[in-house]
């Protein structure tokens, strides 16, 4: 039994540094302006596309085969990060925007909106252009690295490598740059920001354009560690990283990295171990059982999550 | 020409007549005070100026440019640095995070750096503190980094809303008196207080303000001795 541990976390941190990276862009966004971006995983999703769309034309014009994997991996993340990100920008300008001193309630409608449009017209365009809405693309890290005990895949690490640099990267521009603590001011006072000559709708957009080519860059990972993508991997996924954000703390950036991590550990153990533990009554199958589980727990037990503050009602 | 000036300016703030065309100047170099009751419009008048409250009639000038339409970060661009009722230092940033917002928009590391010095010869205190959260510090050093970050700004003119309220006398006095020393160094300022006494004590020019109306206008020193004001506001 304990001969699977080392493939198990392995298993879970891969996973795990993909929730933490797609959950900072539901902190971030909550973070500004209070609200559940509920169609982040669906940019998710579309960056998948766009990245396994990258490497099938590049591989049908036959440049892929002579390209360095590292080269030909870095030039589908960037293509993927800039069309999520003005995705989302997009998304922001037409859908949210417009509903900003709207009730709560609105533009979480709109987002779940969004979020069946992006669903569909991914499905409409690839089933038109390639006749199916499944896509295997090509893998480009297939080799495995042997340590004796276990196993582990070449692209489990380059995954954990580009997911802790963009977590390392975005927690530097945000607590160093100008534009950052701009980001910090305005989720902490608007209006105030705006009197420090911060134009505040510059810093939503640019939230939502890092949040979303995260998500985005996100998505290549996963098509390069499932094989496999549909315009509905969005989903379960969002709601995953979502839990990881609020079991962090929503609108916390060190919580959501954390959250990400506890949640795909604990997914991957689950789904290992499970089964024998309970004598089979619950096998792997009831993994995401357990994320949500979590989510309940938390809502319940400590809304504010591990490392959010607990807010007091505003009189 | 008037720094600011503010014509016949009309504002509605939740759904009530809040000002009543109301017309003001501030010229240069001068520190022109507002002073008035409770709800009298006070700072509905520094939030019209500041573009957080909208005028639906009447105009406000600045530089002989009208900034009426102006978004609030265009405004304070301009060089208007508004310093909130109720300081509104950003708590969750450091000292020196909440001073570099100030700077925003300043794109001259030389006059960043100048800004720096500049609010730490008012506010030593600062210098202490730089690396502390803003929330973390006393009522009067957040109205001291408050002041200082509007003075990041470089700005052409001041607002201060309130600066005196819930502190301590000793700090009241400390603050007029730097309001004072920043206006003999050239800073123009309008400051809007329910203190009438100090304010008008520090001020070239004073306004009462009443349910959205100046009903007065004068010297300070003329406001400070008028029976009326005396036993409106000054008793």
């Amino acid at each position: 039994m304990l001969s699977m541990l080392p493939q198990v976390l392995i298993d879970g941190l891969t996973l795990g540094f993909m929730y933490a990276v797609v959950a900072l862009g539901y902190t971030m966004v909550y973070g500004i302006l209070e609200f559940i971006n509920f169609a982040h995983g669906e940019i998710f999703m579309v960056g998948a596309f766009v990245g396994t769309e990258v490497l099938l034309i590049t591989d049908s014009l036959g440049a892929l085969e002579g390209m360095n994997p590292f080269v030909a991996f870095l030039i589908t993340l960037i293509i993927s990060m800039a069309i999520t990100g003005l995705l989302g920008i997009t998304i922001e300008r037409v859908a949210y925007r417009p509903l900003r001193n709207a009730p709560r309630l609105v533009p979480l409608i709109s987002a779940i909106g969004v979020s069946f449009l992006l669903q569909d017209l991914v499905r409409f365009t690839e089933a038109i252009a390639r006749n199916a809405f499944i896509l295997n693309g090509p893998q480009l890290f297939t080799g495995k690295f042997d340590l004796g005990f276990a196993q582990i895949p070449s692209k489990s690490i380059v995954i954990i490598v580009i997911a802790i640099a963009m977590m390392v990267g975005l927690s530097l521009f945000i607590s160093k740059s100008k534009w950052g603590i701009a980001m910090r001011a305005v989720s902490q006072d608007q209006s105030t920001a705006s009197l420090m000559t911060i134009n505040v709708d510059k810093v939503i957009m640019l939230t939502f354009l890092i949040g979303s080519s995260l998500g985005g860059a996100t998505g290549v990972l996963f098509a390069q560690n499932y094989g496999s993508i549909d315009p509905f991997i969005g989903f379960i996924l969002g709601m995953k990283a979502f839990t990881a954000a609020v079991l962090g703390g929503i609108g916390n950036i060190k919580g959501a990295m954390f959250g990400g991590v506890v949640i795909g550990l604990v997914e991957s153990l689950a789904g290992a171990y499970m089964g024998q533990l309970t004598n089979g009554a619950f096998g792997a199958e009831y993994k995401d059982v357990i994320a949500f589980s979590i989510l309940i727990l938390v809502l319940l037990f400590k809304p504010e999550g591990l490392f959010g503050e607990a807010v007091k009602e505003k009189v | 020409m008037a720094l600011l000036e503010l014509q016949n300016v009309h504002t509605y703030y939740g759904g009530i007549h809040a000002l009543k065309g109301l017309s003001i100047k501030v010229e240069p170099g001068e520190i022109v005070t507002l002073i008035g009751s409770n709800g009298a419009g006070k700072s509905t008048t520094l939030k019209t100026i500041c573009g957080q409250a909208r005028a639906r009639e009447g105009k406000v000038l600045f530089n002989g440019k009208e900034i009426t339409q102006l978004k609030t970060h265009e405004i304070a661009a301009s060089g208007i640095a508004h310093v909130p009722e109720g300081r509104r230092i950003f708590p969750k940033l450091t000292v020196k995070e909440n001073l570099e917002m100030g700077a925003f928009g300043v794109k001259d590391k030389k006059v960043i750096d100048e800004g720096f010095e500049l609010a730490f010869h008012y506010f030593p205190r600062l210098k202490e503190r730089i690396n502390q959260k803003g929330g973390t510090m006393s009522g009067g050093e957040q109205q001291m980094l408050a002041i200082a970050r509007g003075l990041m700004m470089r700005p052409k003119i001041l607002m201060l809303d309130e600066p005196s309220m819930g502190l301590a006398p000793i700090l009241v006095e400390q603050i007029f008196h730097i309001i004072t020393e920043m206006n003999q160094e050239g800073m123009t300022i309008l400051l809007v207080e329910q203190n009438a006494n100090q304010a008008l004590s520090v001020a070239n020019r004073g306004y009462v303000i009443q349910t959205g109306e100046i009903i007065l206008q004068e010297e300070a020193k003329a406001l400070l001795s008028n029976p009326q004001v005396r036993e409106a506001y000054l008793a």
